[in-house]
């Protein structure tokens, strides 16, 4: 078994105990103040990273942007202001970046 | 399974509604499941890898999350932590949906496996606690299905197209903005946002790969911290 797998399976076996946690644990933990400000402000500095990471980063520790990427990204900003839905705001940013792609 | 519907009480007047939702949801799911599958191949994960990821992680985040741990060569065990740290969100959702559906034994384990973002949200969002029930099991049945699908789809076209040149590789950012989008309303999430953006960008050329993602989660340890203290 390689190490991707064993990786894989422990992140994947890790996120489903991470939701039985929730439903199993008593309350008094989940609800104490702090660990929820910690708990919400995770996912939003994460995601936000991810963001970053994903449209900064060349590999190798390189610093690398793609602008059809960011101009797909940005057209899904413009769908996100514009007060549209998931599917839309994914459908804009992929059409954008796709299309730049094409003709550039 | 636990059915939404009980035989004893009239049909909920928001089964419609709900049902739509549920279904609105489903295809956006699919949709971004397919990215997900040809992604996850891209990255050099095989297609029984990428099943096991949508089948058994089942939270959008942390697949991408993995995924593009594993595609920037970072370590696999960077992969897996950045996973897990997203994933403790789940953790906080079963909190209210315990409290919804009040679920017992093995019903708990089975019911474990759909807490996420959409379920919870859709769950929450209802007036009565049938529509509550009703709402979490549409959604979570209805996604479920179409995450499989969409993945098995993505991951066996994937290998044969560059998902670059449909624009998937734009996919991921644009949903994760859209996730955060709602928690921007405050200043105090957005000096996380931006905290962590700008962390995780600083260390690209000094950290390994994954890194980067997994350092932000300092971010939220500090400023949570922080701020409880009066």
């Amino acid at each position: 078994m390689t190490a991707l797998w064993i990786a894989l399976l422990i992140a994947c076996l890790g996120s489903y105990g991470l939701k039985l946690a929730g439903m199993s644990l008593p309350e008094s933990v989940l609800n104490h103040p702090r660990v929820q400000r910690v708990a919400a402000f995770l996912p939003v500095a994460m995601l936000s990273a991810l963001v970053a990471v994903e449209l900064f980063d060349g590999g190798g520790g390189r610093y690398a942007v793609d602008w059809r990427t960011l101009a797909g990204v940005a057209a899904g900003v413009v769908a996100l202001l514009l007060r549209r839905g998931l599917l839309v705001v994914f459908l804009v940013a992929i059409g954008v970046t796709a299309l730049l792609r094409l003709v550039t | 399974m636990s059915q939404p519907t009980d035989a004893a009480q009239p049909v909920l007047p928001q089964r419609g509604a709900i049902l739509r939702a549920a279904v609105g949801i489903g295809l956006y799911a699919g949709a971004f499941a397919v990215t997900f599958g040809a992604v996850s191949v891209g990255s050099g994960l095989s297609v029984a890898q990428t099943m096991v990821l949508s089948l058994v992680m089942f939270t959008g985040a942390s697949q991408f999350a993995f995924i593009g741990v594993v595609a920037a060569g970072g370590a696999p065990f960077a992969a897996a932590s950045a996973a897990l740290l997203l994933g403790v969100r789940n953790a906080f959702y079963g909190v209210p949906v315990s409290e919804i559906l009040h679920p017992r034994g093995a019903r708990r384990w089975l019911t474990a496996h759909f807490v996420i973002d959409e379920t919870t949200a859709m769950a929450i969002g209802q007036p009565t606690q049938a529509a509550k029930r009703y709402a979490f099991w549409a959604t979570g049945l209805i996604l479920c299905s179409l995450w499989q699908l969409g993945t098995l789809i993505g991951a066996l076209v994937g290998r044969a197209i560059d998902p670059a040149d449909f624009g998937l590789d734009a996919a991921a950012p644009a949903v994760y903005l859209a996730l955060l989008w709602p928690n921007l309303n405050r200043t105090e999430t957005r000096v996380v946002a931006v905290a962590g953006a700008l962390l995780a960008v600083a260390l690209i050329p000094i950290a390994p790969p994954g890194l980067p993602v997994v350092a932000a989660a300092a971010v939220a340890v500090v400023a949570g911290l922080r701020r409880a203290r009066p």
